[in-house]
């Protein structure tokens, strides 16, 4: 029997004004398998993540996740509903976006203590678990505005799998970081990967697209040029779009 | 030129009653104010509600747009004509409170919208309805963003609530007067007042700046 995907995007539009951003995106994420999203700037790769979790509304087309339909011709799931699939999408942002107002701790635990209904006791043994996974378990106390870049964006996938998510959708996670910090961000999401746990990420590190993918798509303008395994669609493109952007991405000088 | 504090030693008691009438009524005002602020400004996020936007703008607009003495007035001597007789008192906590609603409502506002859009995205992205998303993450740190506007606001509701000696609620002002009706010695008793006011006004100040130094240790910048 063939698997479901867990995320299964069709025929997707979106404008912003006058913009045409998404001009009818096909996607799936299959379970327990990395898809990476690559694509010029511009080229509506965030706009679509963010649709996969509701935080745009797509104008046309449908989206299947973790076995709803989120969206279909611009209806979008209502908000009980919305709110309950969310619980279900684990979702880290190129700026991070902690709570700047609550330690280490309390970012990771709110969701699962006021959603979840787990006692303080519960939500705070299962966070140190994650913050041990991320590295961090001495920083349970700190307040984000201490931490590192890199350090921030390990709290925020630790915050965002204390869900426990079905999937992880990833916009840009590195972008904003230093140079030296971008790597303790995708060893965190190297190991995830290992472990089988489905991710949807849009990046710019080939390096990471061609270690941990096992899907690649190439967005430009609003479309999917290609997708396939790293090693084709990064060695050998069929796309003449896609050859010039490895290019520039490979070779920026 | 000659000076004779006088009057104002032998009137002490009145001018201290006086000053606890005028912190009575500032205080009333300022929980009222703060309380409509809050309803104000939350119904004033989104323009798309059209109804309770439009209800809260109006309001904004009408009473930003007339003055203090003149609501005062309306409350103590207009409505009289409609069978609605208020006390002095009640009317001057309600009537500048209404007003300051309105200047605590546009704080609200700017405060909460001023918290990065991330904020919202990520609390809604782990689940979170609107509400709690707005009680949790936005609204905790939109306080801390409040306090030096609200320290404007209480501080000009301090100074305003003089104008209640005008509705024969006996606050510091009016004391004053009284004194001076029967001593004519105005410029020494309106200097001491001034300095009464002086002080509340700018212990209200240092006890805001302490309470925002204290919410910022807890890690908000």
């Amino acid at each position: 029997m063939a698997l479901e995907p867990i995320v299964s995007a069709r025929g997707l539009t979106k404008s912003f004004g006058p913009v045409a951003v998404l001009k009818g995106v096909d996607f799936d994420v299959m379970p327990s398998k990395v898809s990476v999203v690559i694509g010029p700037s511009g080229s509506g790769k965030s706009t679509l993540l963010r649709c996969c979790n509701g935080l745009e509304t797509a104008d046309g087309g449908t989206i299947r996740i973790c076995g709803q339909t989120l969206i279909d011709g611009g209806r979008m799931l209502p908000e009980a509903a919305l709110n309950t699939l969310r619980c279900q999408v684990g979702m880290v942002f190129q700026s991070f976006n902690l709570f700047p107002h609550l330690s280490v701790m309390g970012n990771i635990t709110i969701a699962p203590r006021k959603l979840r209904g787990l006692s303080a006791a519960a939500a705070e043994a299962a966070a140190r678990r994650l913050l041990d996974k991320v590295g961090l378990a001495h920083k349970a106390d700190a307040y984000p505005m201490t931490l590192s870049g890199g350090q921030k964006q390990r709290v925020a996938i630790a915050r965002a799998l204390a869900m426990e998510p079905q999937v992880m959708l990833f916009d840009e996670p590195t972008s904003s970081l230093d140079p030296e910090l971008v790597g303790e961000v995708l060893q965190v999401m190297k190991d995830l990967a290992a472990e089988g746990m489905t991710m949807m990420v849009v990046t710019h590190e080939m390096g990471f697209a061609r270690q941990v993918a096992d899907t690649v798509s190439v967005m430009d303008h609003g479309v999917v040029l290609e997708s396939g395994p790293p090693a084709q669609v990064l060695v050998e493109p069929t796309e003449a779009r896609t050859r010039q952007f490895l290019q520039r991405v490979l070779n920026p000088i | 030129m000659d000076f004779d504090f006088s009057p104002v030693w032998g009137g002490w008691r009145e001018l201290l009653h006086g000053a606890f009438v005028t912190i009575e009524v500032t205080l009333g005002a300022i929980i009222l104010g703060c309380l409509i602020g809050l309803v104000i400004g939350l119904g004033r996020l989104d323009p798309r509600r059209r109804v309770v936007f439009g209800l809260c703008t109006a309001y904004v607009s009408f009473i930003r747009g007339t003055p203090l003495l003149v609501q005062l007035f309306i409350w103590f001597f207009g409505l009289p004509h409609f069978g609605l007789n208020f006390p002095a008192f009640f009317c001057g906590i309600v009537g500048m409170g209404i007003y300051s609603g309105a200047y605590v409502s546009e704080i609200v506002r700017g405060a909460i919208q001023s918290i990065e859009r991330g904020q919202m995205e990520a609390a809604r992205s782990l689940g979170m309805p609107y509400r709690m998303a707005m009680r949790e993450i936005v609204v905790p740190q939109a306080v801390v963003r409040m306090i030096p506007p609200l320290g404007n606001e209480f501080i000009a509701l301090i100074n305003y609530s003089s104008l209640v000696s005008l509705l024969t609620i006996a606050d510091l002002t009016h004391e004053g007067q009284k004194i001076i009706s029967t001593s004519y010695r105005s410029l020494e008793v309106y200097l001491a007042i001034a300095l009464v006011y002086f002080v509340l006004t700018n212990l209200t100040g240092l006890g805001l700046r302490l309470v925002e130094r204290r919410l910022r240790a807890g890690g908000l910048v």
